[in-house]
C-alpha cells in the first residue's frame, strides 16, 4: 500500500491535482457495474438497514407485530445480501483504516468541538437524532445518498435527481445554519 | 455460475461488495466527518468529486450493461411529495449527524463512536417509519406520484448526452469553486 501511497501523491505533484476523490469515485462506478450485473442489487444502505430495525424492535414489540407491519412484510429482517453488504462496509472501512494507520477512537469531531463545545453527550444525542432524521427521510424518499444519491442518479431516475438536488440543497442551508458558512473563512 | 447470482451464492458477494465499498470511502475520506461537513459548508468538494464520478463512470457502464441485456435498471418510483420531504428531513439529519447512512457506517469501522450512536439512531428511525408506514402509504406516497419514471423518456434527451453534459457542467462548476485553492477543512 505505501508504494501506491506514493506512486499517488507524486502524480499529484505532478498534475497539481488529487486524483483521490475521482480515483475513488471511479471505483464506486465500476463496483456498481458489478452490483447491476452480478447481484442485480443496486448499491444501497437503507433498505437493509431498516429490515435490521425490525430485529432490533422484536425484543420489545414481540415477533408477531414485526412480521405482521405492512411495512417489514415486503421487507423482511433477514440474513441476506444487503445486511451482508452493511457488514461488509463497515469491515472494508475498517481493513483500509488499518492498512493506512488512520484508524483512530473519535468521540467529538474537530468541526463538531470548535462549534458546540467538547460535551461527548451533546454530540452522541445530536447523533443520534440527526441518525433519526436522515434515516426516517431516506425511507419516507425510498433511499439514501447511496441508493438515489449514486445507484439511482446513475441510472437517470427523476426521483433520484429530485432527492439529490433537493437534499443537498437542505443539508448545504441547514450546515450552513449549523456551523456558519464559507465567508467566516480565515 | 449463473449471472445474475441469485440464491446463498449471493451472500459472500454482500460482504466483499460491501467490503469495497466501505474501503473506498475510507480512502476517499468520506468517513471523516470533518470532509462532509466542509462539503456542506462550502469549503471543500471530495463529496461531490467522488458522487459525480461515481455517477458518470457507473451510469454508462450500467448504461451499455442494460443495452446488451446484462443488467436490468431499478428505478424508484418517483412519489414526489414523499421524495421531497424525505430529501429535506435527509439533508437536515445529514448536517446534524456529520454521515450519510453509507459513510456513517463505514466510520464505524474506523473508530467513530459518535457514528456509531448515529447508526442506533438510525435504527430507530427506520423503527418510527415503519409503524407510520400505513399512514404515509395512503396519505403521502399517493401525492403527485410519477412513477417509476427515467430523465431520458421524459424529455427526449438520450442517456449518453446526460453524461456528456455532467461531465462539462461537473468540470466547469468544479474549476469555478476550486481555484480558491486548499482543502479549507480548518
Amino acid at each position: 500500500m505505501a508504494t501506491a501511497e506514493t506512486a499517488r501523491i507524486a502524480a499529484d505533484q505532478r498534475t497539481g491535482v488529487d486524483w483521490t476523490p475521482y480515483l475513488t469515485g471511479a471505483g464506486i462506478g465500476v463496483l456498481s457495474w458489478a452490483a447491476f450485473a452480478i447481484a442485480d442489487d443496486p448499491l444501497g444502505i437503507t433498505t437493509a438497514l431498516s429490515a435490521i430495525g425490525g430485529f432490533a424492535v422484536m425484543p420489545f414489540a414481540g415477533a408477531e407485530t414485526v412480521w405482521h407491519n405492512s411495512y417489514w412484510a415486503q421487507n423482511l429482517p433477514s440474513l441476506s445480501y444487503g445486511s451482508l453488504f452493511l457488514l461488509g462496509v463497515m469491515l472494508g472501512a475498517f481493513a483500509a483504516a488499518m492498512s493506512a494507520r488512520q484508524f483512530r477512537f473519535e468521540t467529538i469531531p474537530a468541526v463538531w468541538r470548535r462549534r458546540f463545545g467538547p460535551s461527548p453527550a451533546l454530540r452522541f444525542t445530536a447523533a443520534f437524532i440527526g441518525g433519526a432524521i436522515e434515516m426516517y427521510g431516506a425511507r419516507l424518499a425510498g433511499g439514501c445518498a447511496s441508493g438515489h444519491g449514486i445507484s439511482g442518479t446513475l441510472q437517470l431516475a427523476l426521483s433520484s435527481w429530485v432527492f439529490t438536488i433537493m437534499m443537498f440543497t437542505t443539508a448545504i442551508l441547514f450546515g450552513r445554519f449549523l456551523f456558519g458558512g464559507s465567508e467566516s473563512r480565515p | 455460475m449463473n449471472i445474475p447470482v441469485t440464491g446463498p451464492a449471493l451472500l459472500p458477494l454482500g460482504v466483499l461488495f460491501g467490503f469495497i465499498f466501505g474501503w473506498l470511502l475510507q480512502r476517499a475520506r468520506l468517513t471523516d466527518t470533518n470532509v462532509i461537513i466542509a462539503q456542506l459548508r462550502l469549503r471543500d468538494y471530495t463529496l461531490f468529486k467522488v458522487m459525480l464520478t461515481a455517477i458518470i463512470v457507473g451510469g454508462i457502464g450500467v448504461f451499455f450493461l442494460h443495452s446488451d441485456g446484462l443488467a436490468a435498471y431499478h428505478i424508484k418510483p418517483a412519489n414526489l411529495l414523499a421524495v421531497a420531504a424525505g430529501a429535506m428531513l435527509f439533508g437536515i439529519g445529514m448536517a446534524i449527524y456529520g454521515y450519510c447512512p453509507g459513510t456513517g457506517l463505514a466510520a464505524i469501522g474506523t473508530g467513530s463512536w459518535h457514528a456509531l450512536a448515529g447508526a442506533i439512531g438510525m435504527v430507530a428511525g427506520a423503527v418510527a417509519f415503519a409503524f407510520s408506514f400505513d399512514w404515509i402509504k395512503a396519505v403521502v406516497l399517493p401525492i403527485a406520484a410519477a412513477g417509476p419514471v427515467r430523465l431520458p423518456e421524459l424529455t427526449g434527451i438520450p442517456d449518453l448526452a446526460w453524461f456528456g453534459g455532467l461531465f462539462v457542467i461537473g468540470v466547469l462548476a468544479l474549476r469555478a469553486v476550486t481555484h480558491r485553492r486548499g482543502t479549507g477543512l480548518e
